[in-house]
């Protein structure tokens, strides 16, 4: 088409079009139907119905609005992009807006690897409606058929006779068009996709690369002062006596406040304690140091994590509540020519993102607005208001970059702190949290005491299977009587166990929380997954079977988990089962998969140790292969590392595979930390003595292999994580003999 | 005292023992350099001190002398170093928080070294914690930009 061509259209158009004043859609569609089955006691914000913006200027530049968190994950690319499929816009001519907390949008609360898979669909037709609209604006100009025009890089196409009109020139009469029905939308077929399915480059990327990328630690504004906060060290305890006064004289402090004291439930409250006012982060940070502060004990202070290791595993060992039963694995075990079994320990973690949360909060007398890092900007808003006292319509949520999140981040007490201290100050806070407050002051990933048990009989086939788990849940945080796994949990890989045995029976048992225990990165199918990956390792070792023909054997013939024989109630991700069933041929799938690429079956003959595990999640199925060196100090560190994922439908494959080396490394910094208590207290603080993973404990380089498939969407944030700590122990066991059931691995194995 | 940050000089009249770090982010209101631990265990924070790669979180105010200070706005005009422009090649970033300090880390290896191997990448980056674990690409970026400086200098 030529240019002339262009411009006839565009006068054509100009002519027969109103005054284009820019027309914002909003596209309300699939009511919100499916709960948040797993956290069903949080504050949530799961029943609004799903709306999406995509708004147009004058000149026909779009904005298409985020209402989803970006913590790394790439979401300000993948949820525009799944719109764009249908819209059919120049990315050049597209900005992102990232959303305020507002109900308007549906849910925002982004965790549990669901922004694609919950919003795939919806927002392909938020695009499909946006372009069926510039169609049938354009097709009014040509007199033709709104259905055989197309969108395509900004223009409206008329696919007959291949005119064309630019987007600028129909988005007047767009405006003035009815919103199509649902039923009215003709999407993309999949062969057609150009969009889905790409690897477009992350819309953040040249912000993150020129330090221009703005944070929740990153607030600026005038008359601000920046709060740092001494909290109790023990939970719920509180102030006795402190030298408020005194601190207050120091240079550049402002202000000296006692925050409201927390007792039980810890909820998304704030922790109490004392806040430090200054003119910079620095004057507050020495200031808070200088506190000296008595504080009142608390029944927390009981809590000390030796004890309490022993006493899960003393809890594990004993018989609990049976939460699945297949067939009687107490005749299994009577008949079993041998019983094999063993107890798994984890201890706490803390999500520890390299951003430590901090907010900014101006309050006026009416009116709240909040500059923060959170994954739930709904949540923040229902807590800024509650504790302010004020109407949810007068808070505003601003969400700024993330510097990752991991689940820590979709607990707002920080973004609560800020505004009563705002309030108070009568001016802007910042409230920075140091990393000594994120490693002892956190919502902890909760440690667990496992116990496993199989039955042999004389042919070496495994007849029965007994997994107890025992932890404190993180419905405690939110009710104080909670004390056992709760149904959510056990959904994350205890419940689903996928193995085809005659005799299962799975349990779980009582234990009291005394930290605030909350999510974390693939939550409790981190300590499952290590469990039940780590001991089908040791049971194909104890019955000379290669490991990953034992468990491919154990998961059994091609079937859908069929919950209901057993009497079992499986929650699924808040998924039907129908949709997204627990597929044992995916899973051994990616089985089989990744040990081919890692080259498993010629292993020994090449001298290279190798572990492997396999986990299905957030209704993704991955498998993992580490490789492992030690050398004669006794350390350890992975040449290489192979990971294979079914996550169903792709939307960037690039941000899949980002996500698979980085859960993958996630996993192992899960096998290398610990959170311990003494006396109530967090015994850890800062990245020297709370282990992540550096460069050298981690893959030289990682192959990824996602699966391709038409099947719908599952999770990718998440489900590379699990596999990682079994197969790292897997490998080292392959290596050295040394069997590690109780986390976090040394990194010097010698020293074990 | 005066100091010289991305070749402009300023001067700052408050507690000496205050880290660079501080001075950067509350005052100048530059927060490209971030805080992550503020005991330089975690490498967030890096700038460069006369090239030198150094945790701002730990330099009082009174050590930097006459030092030139630089920070990733300032590593290059444009966001063209070779190591901006390899992060962005191997999409390095996820949540990005720590990619200003690895960034600024990588550049005063490739700066003055190439090419580099993969142990002298292991080495001189293994005080950079990222907890999204990018490292992969990181030792990828780190070769390509060390990689498209050699091809400068030798064209």
């Amino acid at each position: 088409m030529s240019d002339s061509t262009v411009s006839q259209s565009r006068r054509t158009f100009l002519k027969r079009s109103v005054t284009a004043s820019g027309f914002t859609l909003g596209v309300a569609l699939l009511p919100a139907t499916r709960g948040h089955a797993m956290f069903a006691n949080a504050p949530e914000s799961d029943n609004f119905a799903p709306n999406v913006f995509i708004s147009f200027a004058d000149d026909g530049k779009v904005e298409i609005t985020c209402h989803r968190s970006e913590m790394g994950q790439q979401v300000r690319t993948s949820i525009p992009q799944i719109m764009m499929e249908e819209l059919g816009a120049d990315w050049q001519q597209v900005t992102i807006k990232q959303a305020t907390g507002d109900a308007k949008y549906g849910d925002q609360n982004t965790d549990g690897s669901r922004s694609v898979r919950r919003n795939f669909q919806r927002l392909r037709e938020a695009g499909a409606t946006a372009a069926l609209m510039l169609c049938t604006a354009a097709a009014k100009g040509w007199q033709v058929d709104p259905y055989e025009c197309v969108t395509e890089n900004h223009f409206v196409v008329h696919k007959p006779t291949g005119r064309k009109v630019p987007f600028a020139d129909v988005v007047g009469v767009a405006a003035k068009l009815p919103v199509p029905k649902q039923g009215d939308l003709k999407l993309k077929a999949r062969d057609n996709w150009t969009q889905i399915g790409k690897a477009v480059p992350s819309v953040d990327l040249t912000g993150m690369t020129t330090g221009t990328a703005v944070y929740g630690q990153d607030i600026v504004m005038d008359n601000m002062l920046y709060a740092v906060i001494q909290r109790p060290p023990v939970l719920f305890s509180s102030i006795k006596s402190s030298n408020q006064a005194e601190v207050k004289k120091m240079a550049g402090v402002v202000d000296v406040i006692d925050m409201p004291g927390a007792s039980a439930p810890a909820l998304f409250n704030p922790l109490g304690g004392i806040a430090v006012l200054a003119t910079n982060t620095w004057l507050a940070w020495q200031a808070c140091n200088a506190l000296k502060t008595e504080w009142q004990t608390s029944d927390n202070a009981s809590y000390n994590s030796d004890d309490y290791q022993q006493a899960l595993l003393d809890n594990a060992a004993k018989p609990g509540e049976v939460v699945r039963k297949l067939g009687d694995f107490a005749q299994a075990t009577t008949d079993a020519a041998k019983v094999v079994d063993a107890s798994y320990y984890a201890p706490h973690l803390a999500q520890a993102p390299m951003e430590p949360p901090a907010a900014t909060a101006v309050v006026t007398a009416d009116s709240a607005e909040i500059w923060a890092c959170v994954q739930s900007p709904q949540t923040a808003r229902q807590q800024v208001a509650g504790a302010l006292k004020m109407p949810v319509e007068n808070v505003t949520i601003n969400v700024t970059l993330l510097g990752g999140g991991f689940g820590r981040k979709a607990k707002p007490d920080f973004a609560v702190e800020a505004a009563l201290l705002a309030k108070q100050a009568g001016r802007p806070v910042k409230v920075v949290w140091r990393r000594e407050d994120d490693i002892k002051h956190g919502y902890y990933h909760s440690v667990s005491g496992q116990r496993l048990s199989a039955t042999l009989d004389a042919d070496n086939q495994v007849t029965g299977w007994y997994h107890k788990t025992v932890f404190p849940p993180i419905s405690s945080t939110f009710n104080p009587a909670a004390n056992k796994p709760s149904d959510g949990e056990l959904d994350l890989g205890h419940l689903d166990t996928p193995f085809d045995v005659p005799n299962l029976q799975l349990e779980r048992g009582e234990a009291n929380a005394h930290v605030r225990i909350g999510w974390m990165r693939s939550v409790a199918n981190v300590y499952h997954a290590f469990a039940k990956e780590s001991f089908v390792a040791e049971l194909a070792h104890q019955t000379e079977v290669d490991h990953k023909d034992f468990l491919l054997q154990l998961i059994g013939k091609d079937r859908h988990i069929d919950f209901a024989a057993s009497n079992a109630k499986y929650g699924n991700y808040g998924d039907d089962l129908n949709e997204y069933p627990v597929d044992t041929a995916r899973l051994k799938n990616v089985i089989n998969k990744v040990t081919d690429m890692a080259d498993w079956d010629k292993r020994e003959q090449q001298g290279r140790f190798l572990g492997l595990a396999a986990h299905r999640s957030f209704l993704s199925y991955s498998a993992a292969v580490i490789e492992v060196k030690v050398n004669s100090r006794g350390e350890w560190t992975i040449p290489k590392a192979w990971i294979a994922i079914d996550a169903g439908t792709v939307v960037n494959p690039d941000h899949v595979k980002a996500q698979c080396e980085g859960g993958l490394i996630y996993g192992i910094s899960c096998a290398i930390g610990q959170i311990t208590a003494l006396n109530g207290e967090v015994t850890q603080s800062n990245f020297h003595d709370y282990l992540v993973a550096r460069m050298p404990q981690t893959p030289v380089s990682i192959d990824v292999e996602i699966i391709e498939t038409e099947a719908l969407p599952g999770g990718v944030g998440e489900p590379p994580t699990p596999p990682a700590a079994p197969a790292l122990a897997n490998a080292l066991f392959a290596a050295t003999g040394q069997r590690f059931r109780n986390l976090p691995i040394p990194l010097n194995i010698k020293t074990a | 005292m005066k100091v010289t940050i991305n070749k402009q000089e300023f001067d700052y009249q408050g507690d000496p023992s205050m880290p660079l770090l501080w001075f950067i982010r509350d005052e100048l209101k530059m927060t490209g350099t971030k805080y992550s631990c503020g005991m330089a265990l975690c490498g967030a924070c890096t700038v460069h001190l006369d090239g030198e790669p150094t945790r701002s979180c730990q330099l009082p105010m009174a050590a930097i002398g006459d030092k030139a200070v630089t920070t990733i706005e300032g590593l290059s005009e444009d966001g063209s170093h070779p190591v901006q422009q390899a992060w962005r090649e191997h999409n390095v970033p996820q949540c990005g928080y720590c990619q200003s300090g690895q960034m600024m880390q990588a550049a005063s290896l490739v700066n003055k070294q190439k090419p580099v191997t993969d142990e002298q990448i292991e080495s001189h980056m293994s005080g950079n914690i990222c907890r999204c674990g990018t490292y992969p690409r990181i030792r990828a970026a780190v070769k390509s930009a060390a990689e498209s400086i050699a091809v400068k200098v030798t064209e």
